[in-house]
This record gives C-alpha cells, structure tokens and sequence, in this order.
C-alpha cells in the first residue's frame, strides 16, 4: 500500500505588505520589518492635542533635529515586543538565580561594614536617578518620530525602572528587608553633598522638552559616565576591598549596558551621518551636557572609585562620540 | 541575618513607589506640567491604589512565556496554510476590518498610554500606564504578526496603515483616538482606560476574538487569549483612575460625569462596525448584536454604575438612545456598506436566505418589518445582474464621521438629522450624542478631517472617485472592493476547496 500525502502548495500571492514592500522590495519581510516600519499615523490628524495646540498629534517638529526619513534608523537588536521580552526574560533568569544565590550563601554577611556602607552611599541611591532615566526614555517613546525609534525608547524606559527595582532589591538583601538601606539611600540622593549634583543634573533633564535633547543628555551623555563609573570602575574598586559578590548583583546592568549601547550607538550615528545641521545640533548638545554632567559627577566619582574616576569615565563618553562622528 | 518576610504592598512599595523623590532643584510643574489645565483637582498622588503590582522582572518572565507560545501557534499556522480552515473565505472580511480599524487603535494606545505614563505626578500611575503602554505594543504588532499570512492569501490586508489614515470609514475609529489621545491626560484616562478598556471592551474583543473562535481563524483565537491577560490589568487601570479620580476631589465629579456620557457614546458609536460585523460578516454566527449589547452593556453597565452612584455618578442620558437602537444597528450599518461597497478595502454581499432567515429570528420586530424587504430587493437586483452601488457620496456627522444613515428610533424609517450653527456654519449630527459633544467643544470638532470634505474640496487625489479610491485610498480596484461574489477571493477559495463558483453553478445550470 502506498500511502500518497498531500502538500498543499499555496502559491502566495504577496510575499509582504505593501508598507514593507515599499521600504525593503517584493520578498518576504522579517517580523521587526512589518511590526516597525511605517506603522505609526502619518496624516490627516484630526484634532490638534490641547495640551500643545501649535502641535500636531504626531509632529516630527518636537525636537529641532531634522530627518528626511525618520525610519532611516535600524535597532541592530531587532528588538519589537516579542523578541524585547525573551531577550530580558532570559537576562532576569540569570539575574534572579544570582540574586537567590547571594541571599542563600548569606554573602552580605561576608561584605566589610565599610564595603557595605560604601554600597548604600554609593551605589543605591542610583535607583532615583534610574527612576529619572525612565521617565526620560518614556518622553522620548511618547514624543518622538517613527516605531523604530519610539519602541527602542520605551523599552529602555522600562527598562530603567526594571534596574531601579534591581537596586533597590541589593538594598533590601543588605539589611535583610528591614528597607533601613533604602531610607539612608534616599537621604544621600537628597542630602549628600556627593549627590546633589547628578540629582540636580537629573532634575534638569525632565524639564527638557525637546525628545533628541533628552536622549543626549540622558542616554548618550549622563549614561555612558554613570554606567562606566559604577559598574566598572566602582566594581572594581569594590573588589579591591574584597566586596567581589557585589558583581553577581550589578550582573543584569553590565550586560543590559553593553546591549543597549549597541541601540544608542547606532541612533545616534545615523542622526549626525543625515547633514550638517544634526551634526552641529546635536555637537552642542553634547557639549552642553557633558559639561555640566562631569562637573556634576566628580564629587560623587571621587568618593566612590577615587580622583580619577570622572577623568576615565569621560574618556569612555569621548571614545563613544567619536565613533559617532563626533 | 534573619529576613522580614515582606508583602506585596509593601514590596512594590519599596521597589516602586519609594522610587519618587521631592523635587528641589526644578518646581514640580515644570516637570508634570499638563496636570491643571482639564480643571481637574489631585490633592494627594499617594492615595493611588496601584491596580497590580507586577515588578518589571515578573512582567519580562511572564510575557516572555506567552510570546513564546503565541509565535509557536503562528508559525504553525503560516507552515500548515491555517488559512483554509477558515469556515468560509468571506470570514476573513472580518479581519480586514480589524487589521485596518482596530489594530491601528492599538497603535494609538500604545503612544497615547506613553504620553499619560510620562505626565502624571504620581509614580504609582504613571508605571500602571507604561506597562499599559508596552502592551498595546505588544498588540499591534501581534496582530500584524498574525495577519502577515492572510495578507499572502487573501486582498485588503495589505496597506492597512496607509489607509488608517485616510479611507472615510476608518476615519470613524481614527478620529475616536485622535480624539481622546489630544484630550488632557485625565480625560484620556477616563476615556480610554475606563469607557473603553474597562466599560466596551468586551463588546468589541470579545466578539471579534469568539468570532474567530467559531469560524476556524486560529491565529487571531490565539491572539486573543493570549492578550486576556493584558485586558485583565487594563480594566483594574481603568476602574482605579476614576475611583482615584472621583475619590480626590469632589469638584472631579461633574467634570468626570461628563466625560463618561462623552466617550460612551463616542466609543459606542464606533461599535457600530463591531455590531454590522457580528450580524452580517461571520459565516458561523456567534450571538446576534442585540445579545451581546444586551449582556455587556445594558446587564454590565447596569451594575457598574450601580457601584458608581456612591461618588454621585449617574448612568449616561444617551445610554437610552443606545438600547433604543439595538435592534437596528447592525442592520443600517450593514446596509450602508453594501452601498458603498466601491469604496470599501474588504468585500460586501447580501446575507444568503438561511442567514436573512436567522436574522429575522433575531431581530423579530425589526428586520422582516424594515430590512428584509430591502435586502430582497438588492438581492434581485443583484440576480439581474445589476448589483446596487451608490454613487453619491454620503453626509457625515460631524462627531463620529458616520454617514447619516441612522434614522429616527421613533420612526425608522425617517433618517436622524441633528443641526449645530457654529461661527456662521452649520454642522450635521447623527444623534443627540453627537450633537451634545460638538456644542460642548466646538472648537475641537470643527476641525475634524472629514473625509467626504476633503474629496470635495480636491485634497484626496485627482478629480474621479477611482483616483480617490485606487491613488488616494490605494485600494486595489476590482481586487480588494466590490461584492464578495466575483472577487479574486472567492476564486481562490473555491479554487483551494474544489468548489464551484455561484456565477459558474448559473452559467451551467442556464
Ligand atoms: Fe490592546
Ligand atoms: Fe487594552
Ligand atoms: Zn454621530
């Protein structure tokens, strides 16, 4: 007996929809391609928002950089909703078993006071800043042009806050969830002298109201120093004085950084590549910002890693932007 | 060192709300600077009940695992050619529909819940609405994900985006966002937090999502459940900001009752796709309009507001006009439909005998009295070769952007005009809704783009309706548009299933 099994052959009739095909030619697109390009309302707004007449609903002009075509950008992650959420799911397993470990093996037993006391002043009261980032990247997604951007943005929002929560998880494994080292964390951010600068920095950023702006001053300029100088340098620094444990706990931001850093990279070298205008536009961004940033830093730097912590951090940024165009 | 156990109030507390800090170096209205403008009163942000406490580690691991699942299903469905198995190729109709109106609200609701999710003062709300934000990301491009496939096999789908923003129906639920997404925040939350995810919700996915169930479409049934999670926390969002809302001050009370008749109405009238789809669209019928409307409306409104009579919030005026309706939606909707046919992405056609027939069961004191004679008469036409399309175009409220087909509950057979003179101009409306919406701000309805208006006043491409509609609009003409009988579609079925086409079954039969 033979047994004869059907295939069914169904022709297709498109390989994509008209919006990839467009973009990318007649072959069938990927699932970033149709779940992020040229999906967000372009024209014919009805009504113009209340809370910013001179404004359309989607306006390109919220910020004064200029694209010819706001999806000229790329997310080398090729991050939409699905691929977002199993790439962090699998970074919050590992976190959470490093996290379950610490707590098992009693390794805050073994870190110094001095070590500890260094990590609630230090380390912790990032958490705020962190909160600041999210609200910052989320403007950004609200605000700006194009899912490919948009999305990007509103992921490392949520992002930031998944790193806020983090932290304030290291505090709670530190005073066996008494929340002690969260309340002496929220002092130094209010209090410290070391910390009023980069709270100050901070506050000033959610006042801006150009979306570009933020990105620069949050994400390229006040990200590249702040996660160089703690989860590098102050790592090592920790270490140094035998708090090595500390690591499996800033695990999730060192990796989080270097994925994220391939996204902000690559933004931002496609804006300073479109012309001259962006070029100059988003030079003096920079400029801006870095200054106050490493002025604002240094005091915090120098009591967590020690005098040359802001120059080593700033070299970090000055590398990056170079590899921008910058 | 021995641990406190902590709660789960506590917990997210912690990890959430103890987030937020005193401004010092920056006035907080500099930084939540859209929180006065809508008159509404916040005296305390820390009297936000968060509606679920999800931290951003369990919501990664938790939707991660249903992502996983829901992309299985769709690869399996692509690879075995699922299209198939739907129960009739004029099914997919449905999902036309839904791909080019609803999935781009999606859309909106992703930006829209990221503008609140930046503006309001609280933490606690704030977090609530990005995550909200997130979702509805997660359910457009789902949907597209899902659909992708039918776009290979099927006409319609394929420039859903494009004409969002510009064929005139769609631009009945675009104008509905747009409406609320350039409202202030509060009234953004009140009208699509709790009039829409909360209160029509379930007259809108849940009658798309179980007509996929029962006409075969696995990869939107699957959609579908996978996204009830998410449903689930958006409707605790939106009972919790009107409870917040209402609870806060009492000057938020008439201000909050008077968005709630807005957006019930407005929503409500963009369900009238939702009632012609569910009456007329699906080939395995799931329950007629009328049950639906009157169990998730009437019997599920009822009670809320019920619940809600306690903070001095009454049941809207016009949810009246909206019972007194019922029984003939779906059927004018339908038939403006069939009239313009044309001008429409996804196909039409008149209800087969068995179909008119389950209608009248249905609809016993409306649709032999009012539509069934109508429909018979097209149906002949149709026989006689002659297939009825209106050539006009249609007038417009000014509110919803409907043709004026609804008529006159008192009288049916009479079409329902309400007027509004506004700076020296007269505006059309369908209903009193309508009417009482544009005369509250006509400042904001008078500039709707109104898609009949614009084809006159030469905005929509060249001078002919077929540049309108095949430049303009880019629907594919004699492809995408027109009756379901003859359509590439239909070929194509029958082709797959060995059938026969109805005009072949004539040919040969003559
Ligand atoms: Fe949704
Ligand atoms: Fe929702
Ligand atoms: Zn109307």
């Amino acid at each position: 007996m033979t047994i004869e099994i059907k295939t069914a052959t169904l022709e297709p009739i498109r390989n994509t929809f008209e919006h990839t095909r467009r973009r990318f030619g007649d072959k069938p697109a990927s699932r970033y391609q149709e779940a992020s390009y040229d999906i967000a309302p372009e024209n014919n707004f009805h009504y113009r928002p209340m809370w910013q007449p001179d404004k359309l609903l989607n306006d390109t002009s919220r910020t004064a950089v200029v694209m010819e075509d706001w999806y000229a950008f790329r997310d080398p992650r090729q991050y939409y909703y699905g691929t977002y959420v199993q790439a962090r799911a699998k970074l919050q397993e590992v976190t959470e078993n490093n996290y379950a470990f610490f707590d098992k093996r009693g390794l805050g037993d073994r870190l110094s006071e001095e070590v500890k006391a260094k990590v609630v002043r230090c380390l912790i009261p990032l958490r705020h800043m962190e909160l600041g980032a999210n609200m910052n990247n989320v403007l950004c997604s609200a605000y700006g042009t194009s899912t490919v951007l948009t999305q990007a943005f509103l992921y490392n929002g949520m992002d930031r806050l998944g790193i806020a929560q983090y932290l304030s998880r290291i505090g709670l494994l530190l005073d066996g969830n008494s929340a002690e080292v969260l309340t002496k964390a929220k002092d130094h951010w209010m209090t410290d002298p070391a910390w009023q600068g980069l709270r100050r920095y901070t506050e000033n950023t959610l006042v801006v109201e150009d979306w570009y702006e933020v990105f620069i001053a949050q994400d390229v300029v006040l990200d590249t120093l702040v996660y160089d100088l703690m989860y590098r340098q102050f790592d090592q620094a920790i270490t140094e004085e035998g708090g090595s444990d500390l690591a499996m706990l800033i695990e999730f931001m060192q990796e989080w950084h270097k994925d994220t850093s391939r996204w902000v990279d690559a933004t931002l070298k496609s804006t300073v590549a479109e012309s001259d205008h962006n070029k100059e536009l988003i030079g003096r961004w920079v400029a801006e910002w870095r200054e106050k940033a490493v002025a604002d830093l240094a005091p915090l730097a120098e009591i967590a890693v020690g005098d040359d912590a802001v120059n080593a951090c700033t070299e970090a940024l000055n590398q990056r932007l170079a590899k921008a165009g910058l | 060192m021995s641990n406190k156990k902590l709660n789960m109030k506590d917990k997210y507390r912690l990890l959430t709300r103890d987030l937020e800090w005193e401004f010092s170096y920056r006035d907080r209205k500099e930084i939540f600077p859209q929180e006065d403008f809508e008159g509404i009163k916040i005296t305390d942000w820390s009297k936000w009940e968060d509606p679920f406490r999800l931290t951003m580690d369990s919501y990664w691991k938790y939707q991660a695992e249903k992502e996983k699942k829901l992309y299985a299903i769709f690869d399996a469905f692509s690879q075995n050619n699922g299209q198939q198995n739907v129960t009739d190729a004029r099914y997919v109709n449905a999902i036309k529909l839904f791909l080019t109106g609803v999935s781009p609200l999606e859309y909106q609701a992703y930006s829209g819940f990221a503008h609140v999710g930046r503006q309001f003062g609280g933490v606690g709300a704030r977090v609530a609405c990005q995550m909200q934000s997130l979702d509805e990301l997660r359910h457009v491009q789902t949907q597209i994900h899902a659909m992708s496939h039918y776009n290979k096999h099927f006409d319609g789908f394929q420039d859903f985006a494009h004409m969002h923003d510009r064929v005139w129906y769609l631009s009945v639920p675009k104008s509905f966002f747009d409406d609320a997404r350039s409202a202030g925040p509060f009234e953004f939350m009140v009208a699509i937090g709790f009039s829409f995810e909360y209160v029509l919700t379930n007259l809108l996915f849940v009658p798309f999502m179980s007509g996929a169930a029962y006409n075969g479409d696995m990869a939107t049934v699957t959609f579908g459940f996978s996204a009830q999670s998410d449903e689930a926390r958006h409707m605790t969002l939106g009972l919790e900001i009107i409870k917040f809302l209402l609870e806060q001050h009492e000057d938020n009370v008439p201000i909050v009752q008077r968005w709630i008749n807005k957006w019930l109405w407005r929503g409500y009238r963009v369900l009238t796709l939702v009632a012609m789809m569910m009456d007329y669209m699906l080939p395995n019928k799931v329950m007629s309009w009328q049950e639906s409307f009157e169990v998730y409306f009437e019997e599920a409104a009822s009670s809320l507001f019920k619940d809600l009579a306690r903070y001095g919030i009454e049941m809207p005026p016009y949810a009246a006009d909206a019972i007194a309706e019922k029984e003939h939606l779906s059927h004018q909707a339908w038939s403006i439909f069939y009239n313009y046919g044309h001008a429409a992405a996804f196909h039409t056609w008149m209800p087969t005998a068995q179909e008119m027939d389950w209608l009248s069961e249905k609809y016993p004191n409306t649709f032999d009295k009012y539509y069934r004679p109508r429909f018979e008469k097209w149906r002949e036409m149709e026989e006689a070769g002659e297939r009825y399309y209106n050539p006009t175009l249609p007038m417009l409220c000014q509110t919803c952007q409907i043709p004026m087909g609804f008529t006159d509950m008192e009288n049916p057979t009479m079409t329902s005009y309400r007027q509004s003179v506004y700076d020296g101009e007269r505006y059309n409306f369908c209903s009193n809704g309508c009417k009482d919406i544009f005369d509250h701000e006509p400042e904001k309805y008078v500039q709707s783009w109104m898609p009949v208006h614009q084809i006159f006043q030469g905005n929509c491409g060249g001078p002919e309706m077929e540049d309108v509609l095949g430049d303009y609009y880019r629907i594919n003409l004699g492809v995408d548009n027109l009756d379901f009988k003859g359509s590439p579609d239909e070929a194509r079925w029958n082709g797959w299933h060995n059938l026969q086409s109805a005009e072949d079954k004539l040919k040969k039969a003559s």
